[in-house]
């Protein structure tokens, strides 16, 4: 693995007084994927949004690249750059155009040129299938089209990481693949990425480390293989078995 | 038609005058619809703030403005500044100001009321692109907010054009008062010309706010 992109040391994290992560610490390097799961309310997204600054923490500190994300609100713009966030509900912008969507950040942001932008959109979304809905607007496109497209709009701004959370949980079934085949291509490419989800067989397959969170702490981390097959703790046990089901007719 | 006394419309000057009336009114809302449109955005945008100093000043601005009847601030705007400040302020000059006041605190209410209904995670997806404060309210709040506002907008434009009908109170001759004039004027020939000239106005009144509604159909029907 390569250096190290994303630094967290003794995270606290807490909301209204109710603590939510604790003492939470991770490193991730460069080209590495990492999966998140966990039961809900563990925490699992709200790490992902202390990341990027969506959440103010209440202590330790979080190093992008080795800037520290919190010490600087007025850097936050800069920082944020180079993570790239995909959210559950996608929220594309809806009165901008799918090619409007993806430029406006980079044209506004990195002061690109409208032709350049545009250029790198549609091979961007040439490589999700999408690149024939470019003049569409968001409410015309499906749920996992949607999904694909706020995935290259972060993609255009070259971030050193990708966090995405949960962005399959809001998807009918059968849009699901669609967006998680996107996803394992990303991986395949060697993009840092750090994934909340909730469709375990997918973890399984992309993930290079799949991160336990419960009760606001990593619980047990390990290679999928390891942690799928053969989970340490009594609380991942508990937890891996809400996924399988027993057979009751013979 | 003889009945309704519309041929006192064509005498002398009286239509021009009452077209130069209607003009004065719709000089008067317009300037005021401009200074409000580009104040209550800003209004609005203020109104969301947290500060609690802020939140005090934007209300009771909001609120004395609503409360009063634009006629006792016209009478404020006019009299009363001459009287306190000895301001010689022209009619229609007091006339834009009071509109203006008015307009940009119905206007920033409408911009507060639009701002709160965008969902937080449009904030939060433009700010994780790297936007900072001001770019994503130019680029992603405002114009969807703007977008939410037109009805209410247009709404708020016709309202201000019809009650420019109450700026005849501080001297201002503008199309009802010239309406008022001639009737007074052929009070003793034609008595019943009261009917044809206010259905004029009626009709006047019509033609400049309509294609205002019709612009906002359109522009809702590009926006859909």
């Amino acid at each position: 693995m390569g250096r190290e992109i994303l630094r967290i040391e003794h995270l606290h994290k807490e909301f209204e007084g109710k603590t939510v992560l604790d003492d939470l610490s991770l490193t991730l390097a460069e080209g590495e994927v990492a999966v998140i799961v966990g039961p809900s309310g563990c925490g699992k997204s709200t790490l992902l949004r202390c990341v990027n600054a969506l959440e103010p923490i209440q202590g330790g500190s979080i190093f992008l690249d080795g800037a520290e994300i919190h010490a600087d609100p007025r850097k936050l713009p800069q920082l944020r750059q180079k993570v790239g966030m995909v959210f559950q509900s996608y929220e594309l912008f809806p009165h901008k155009s799918i090619l409007d969507n993806i430029t406006l950040a980079p044209r506004k942001v990195q002061k690109r040129s409208r032709e350049d932008a545009e250029a790198e959109a549609l091979t961007l979304l040439e490589r999700v299938g999408l690149a024939d809905r470019a003049k569409d607007y968001p409410r015309q496109l499906s749920g996992g089209q949607k999904q694909r497209v706020a995935i290259v709009r972060s993609l255009i701004m070259h971030p050193a990481l990708m966090l995405f959370d949960e962005v399959t949980a809001a998807l009918d079934p059968e849009m699901v693949r669609e967006v998680l085949d996107v996803l394992l291509d990303l991986a395949k490419q060697g993009r840092t990425m750090l994934i909340v989800t909730h469709e375990m067989q997918f973890a399984r397959a992309v993930a290079d480390r799949i991160l336990f969170l419960d009760d606001g702490g990593i619980v047990e981390e390990g290679r999928p293989a390891d942690f799928f097959d053969h989970p340490k703790t009594e609380r991942a046990q508990r937890f891996l078995n809400t996924f399988t089901f027993e057979t009751v007719k013979e | 038609m003889q009945a309704l006394g519309f041929e006192v419309l064509w005498k002398g000057k009286n239509f021009a005058r009452l077209m130069g009336g209607l003009w004065v009114a719709l000089r008067i809302s317009l300037i005021a619809v401009g200074i409000s449109l580009v104040a209550g955005v800003l209004m609005g945008a203020l109104m969301t703030r947290k500060n609690p100093l802020i939140k005090a000043l934007t209300q009771l601005y909001l609120e004395t403005v609503r409360i009063m009847p634009q006629m006792v601030l016209l009478f404020l705007a006019f009299f009363g500044t001459t009287r306190w400040f000895g301001w010689n302020l022209s009619g229609e000059t007091a006339s834009v100001i009071v509109f203006a006041l008015w307009g940009t605190a119905e206007m920033g209410d409408l911009v507060r009321g639009a701002l709160e209904s965008i969902p937080r995670h449009q904030y939060e997806s433009a700010a994780a692109l790297g936007l900072d404060g001001k770019q994503s309210f130019l680029y992603v709040i405002l114009p969807q907010t703007l977008r939410r506002l037109l009805p209410q907008v247009i709404n708020l434009i016709t309202r201000m054009i019809k009650t420019t009908s109450l700026v005849l109170m501080i001297g201002v001759v503008e199309m009802l008062k010239v309406a008022q004039q001639i009737i007074e004027a052929n009070r003793m020939k034609v008595p019943n010309a009261a009917f044809g000239v206010y259905l004029t106005v009626l009709v006047l009144y019509f033609l400049a706010c309509w294609p205002i509604s019709l612009l906002a159909k359109a522009l809702e029907k590009r926006w859909s």
